[in-house]
């Protein structure tokens, strides 16, 4: 898993990329994907490069969400990857983090 | 625990796993749609993975890590199985084993060759990882692969996010799931995503709720832990045994909730009250879920308030439920049930202790029969009557301490579905593999033994029995060539049988054959089954081509010589162009014997019966005068001994003596006898020390009589009377 981070002034943009499985869940939560709303009142985190993604990458997006909000923040997941899409279409969430995505062409 | 323990239990479990998964990865060859199988295979690799990191064996980690995100990939569907996978797969097994084996021995720097090997393995795992993205890419492409079309098609099936929002007609056809996974779900290697991915698989997901409400507040939220819930409007043709299957792995930690199509209001009213959170809340998530129209739902609210006593009445009325899906989650119960008591009532003993005990049961017959022989000798009743039930005590506990170490043979027959398979892959033949008798039981020392021989016959009969498809069509045979392996117990022995249907041996080819050898001579008038036997022979192989498999002419002959060892007996049978059948009789343990009772005066004696060549009266010969000490059997000279004399027996000699020939090796003696008293299954006792001296007794054993009788050291009693011959030869 490797994190890009780029903080300008209050606007922090994070891109993730490799798998995001349970394997680096633990190292996520402990990333600036969670610490940079300490400085930040705007993160929006790319996506593109994510090749896998199972529950516990879900629930990772499901927390960062649900701790924006609880600090009056905002954190916007943009560039689904493939893999994303597809977790997110299956567990139909995508209502929940009200980002545009690109519909894929799969999807009649 | 102690670490070192722990260990070498890890060591014994992972070499266990690694057996189940080869099982459970030549299995899926014939079923690859088996979602269990692959789920079985992905939990042996995660539990070594997960383990071996326990202990800081980081070469298996690493090497297991990748093996399991492939099998991974498979469960999740996104590449499927195929010959070169499983190939693949049972490789990587065979290294984990390497490894695991490594560790245990000496623990260090990895040879060059497992490096290499793993390296070589690792690059063709990775590359179906590499595949599995590809392939998702090719998905959003809108190119699904033709092997990922079922899934595709399922998947865009539900696919319907933005669509069947607010969507009107609500359907009262559709399965209802709630599903609460456990927080130690992911930590055990299983994904919720992945099974409601395999749902999709078997029928459409109409709608789907994620529960995201329990997710806690960053500083308790564990990443590892799982917090999210679903429900499930489902539309399936599927019977509930089946969608309930779907989430066998993860049924312990979770709650997993199923509701029919059509079940009354009063279904759903439990399913309200069971769920943990406000009801209103879950009554609208099956509301948009499709499984309850608004009506169905206040209906359901008002029923709960105004009548709580009738709603506990509705609860206990099994009408609720159909009586199939009752009897299917009994079942499933009792079956979790049953594995989880088999599992809990195995212990592991150490080998060794087990033999002690045996040595000290065999210790305890040796007092006992002493005992025994003592009270009858004083006469006391009570005392008789007392060693004789300690005897018949004794003789259980000689029982059940041998059936301890009987084990089945199924765990040796299920080896060569392995070997079966890798062979028809370098012969090109198609072969299957067919067990019998995999219950059946005999001796641990004896099964370790019978392992090498077995291969031998099976590899024999692959390469030379079972013939190339385009044969076997031409002769009117299904392609696909049968090797079975059977077990049975017949009268106090093992049986096994090896049978092919292949081609079956060739008289002629074998008899000229052995004429060349010098194994037969051309006038001997031979049975079939004489001539077929004649392969057994040193020296022997009728294979024209020999292939690195079998037809060096070693073989048949080892076989024969490792069952003799074991005290067994080796024959085949074969009809030409139906197959041959190599059966194998083994005595059930080795502390057990086939012997054979003389009488010498009121003694008896034992000879371990396979070294009996004949029997015949000792007036029928020409006596030697006396003094040769040897007797003419059909003009060969045979030395003989009067056990009489030997064992400095004190009695009168009888008129009709008889003559018991003995063979071993090349050797062969008379011993001279005065009754036979035929066959009789012999328990071997070992003599005690006192008798370590004596020359030309192997052991005794106790009679039905409670007599004792010596098993005579045949192999001992031929070199003295031969010496004893030589010797007088000499002196004349």
């Amino acid at each position: 898993m490797e994190i890009d981070v780029a903080i300008v002034g209050e606007y922090c943009q994070i891109s993730l990329a490799g798998e995001m499985t349970i394997y680096v869940a633990e190292n996520l939560k402990n990333s600036e994907l969670f610490s940079a709303f300490e400085q930040c009142t705007r993160v929006d985190v790319d996506l593109s490069m994510i090749s896998e993604m199972d529950t516990a990458g879900l629930q990772i997006m499901v927390a960062a969400k649900a701790s924006a909000q609880a600090q009056g923040k905002e954190v916007h997941f943009i560039n689904h990857s493939s893999a994303v899409l597809n977790v997110l279409d299956l567990c139909n969430m995508a209502s929940f983090f009200g980002d545009p995505m690109v519909i894929s062409p799969s999807v009649n | 625990m102690d670490m070192d323990d722990a260990l070498q239990t890890f060591f014994v479990e992972s070499r266990e796993l690694l057996e189940s998964m080869e099982q459970c990865l030549l299995k899926i060859e014939q079923t690859p749609d088996d979602v269990e199988l692959i789920n079985a295979i992905f939990r042996t690799a995660h539990t070594i993975k997960g383990s071996a990191g326990l202990f800081g064996l980081d070469d298996i980690v690493s090497f297991t890590h990748v093996a399991e995100s492939v099998l991974d990939c498979l469960r999740d569907g996104e590449i499927s199985i195929d010959a070169e996978l499983i190939a693949l797969l049972l490789s990587a097994g065979d290294h984990i084993y390497t490894l695991v084996d490594h560790a245990a021995v000496n623990g260090g720097e990895l040879t060059e060759e497992m490096s290499s090997n793993g390296a070589r393995l690792n690059k063709a795992l990775s590359a179906y990882l590499l595949l599995s993205e590809h392939g998702s890419k090719a998905e959003i492409n809108g190119e699904p692969s033709g092997q990922k079309q079922a899934q595709s098609n399922a998947l865009a099936e539900h696919n319907h996010p933005y669509t069947t929002e607010g969507g009107g007609a609500v359907e009262t056809d559709l399965w209802h799931l709630s599903l609460r996974f456990g927080l130690e779900v992911l930590r055990n290697g299983t994904d919720p995503i992945s099974f409601i991915r395999y749902l999709g698989t078997l029928g459409s997901i109409e709608h789907i709720v994620t529960l995201v409400d329990n997710l806690p507040a960053l500083a308790e939220f564990n990443a590892e832990s799982c917090y999210l819930g679903f429900e499930i409007g489902f539309k399936s043709e599927a019977d509930k045994a089946t969608i309930e299957g779907v989430f066998d792995f993860v049924r312990e930690y979770s709650e997993i909730r199923i509701l029919p199509p059509n079940s009354k209001i009063a279904d759903y009213l439990k399913l309200i009250e069971a769920l943990p959170g406000e009801d209103l809340k879950i009554g609208e998530i099956l509301l948009s879920c499709g499984t309850l129209t608004e009506r169905e739902l206040s209906q359901i609210l008002a029923l709960q308030q105004s009548d709580k006593r009738l709603m506990g009445e509705l609860l206990v009325d099994a009408q609720m439920v159909p009586q199939p899906v009752i009897e299917a989650a009994l079942s499933k119960q009792k079956t979790n049930k049953e594995a989880k008591n088999s599992e809990a009532n195995l212990i592991r003993v150490d080998a060794d202790k087990l033999d002690d005990l045996i040595n000290l049961v065999g210790e305890l017959i040796v007092a006992g029969a002493g005992a025994n022989l003592l009270a009858n000798n004083t006469g006391v009743t009570p005392l008789i009557e007392a060693t004789a039930t300690v005897s018949m005590l004794v003789e259980q506990l000689r029982d059940s301490a041998l059936s301890m170490r009987m084990v089945q043979i199924g765990g040796t027959f299920n080896r060569f579905q392995r070997v079966v398979r890798d062979v028809s892959k370098t012969l090109g033949k198609d072969m299957e593999l067919i067990i019998n008798g995999a219950e059946t039981e005999l001796d641990k020392t004896v099964v370790e033994k019978i392992g090498d021989p077995l291969t031998h016959l099976v590899r024999n009969a692959m390469d030379h029995g079972i013939e190339q498809a385009d044969v076997r069509l031409a002769l009117g045979k299904p392609a696909k060539g049968t090797l079975t392996l059977n077990a049975f117990h017949d009268a106090g022995s093992i049986v096994i049988e090896v049978s092919d249907d292949g081609g079956g041996l060739n008289k002629e080819k074998i008899l000229s054959k052995a004429i060349e050898r010098g194994l037969a001579s051309e006038g001997q008038n031979l049975s079939d089954k004489e001539i077929f036997n004649l392969i057994f022979e040193a020296g022997f192989s009728t294979a024209e081509t020999v292939s690195n498999l079998s037809g060096r002419g070693v073989g048949m002959d080892v076989v024969k010589r490792n069952i003799q060892a074991l005290r067994g007996s080796v024959v085949i049978d074969s009809i030409e162009g139906q197959g041959s059948k190599v059966s194998i009789r083994l005595p059930l343990t080795l502390a057990i014997i086939d012997g054979f009772l003389v009488g010498v005066g009121d003694s008896a004696y034992v000879i371990p019966l396979d070294m009996v060549v004949e029997c015949i009266e000792m007036d029928a010969w020409n006596q030697d005068g006396g003094v040769g000490h040897y007797l003419n059997l059909r003009g060969e000279v045979l030395p003989y001994c009067r056990l009489r004399e030997h064992f400095e027996v004190e009695s009168a000699a009888t008129n009709r003596e008889n003559v018991v020939v003995v063979r071993f090796g090349d050797a062969k003696v008379g011993l001279v006898v005065d009754k036979l008293m035929g066959e009789f299954q012999t328990v071997i006792k070992p003599l005690g020390k006192v008798f370590s001296q004596m020359r030309g007794v192997g052991g005794f054993t106790i009679l039905g009589s409670g007599e004792v009788a010596l098993i005579l050291d045949v192999p001992s009693l031929i070199k003295q009377v031969s010496q004893h011959y030589e010797h007088l030869k000499s002196v004349h």
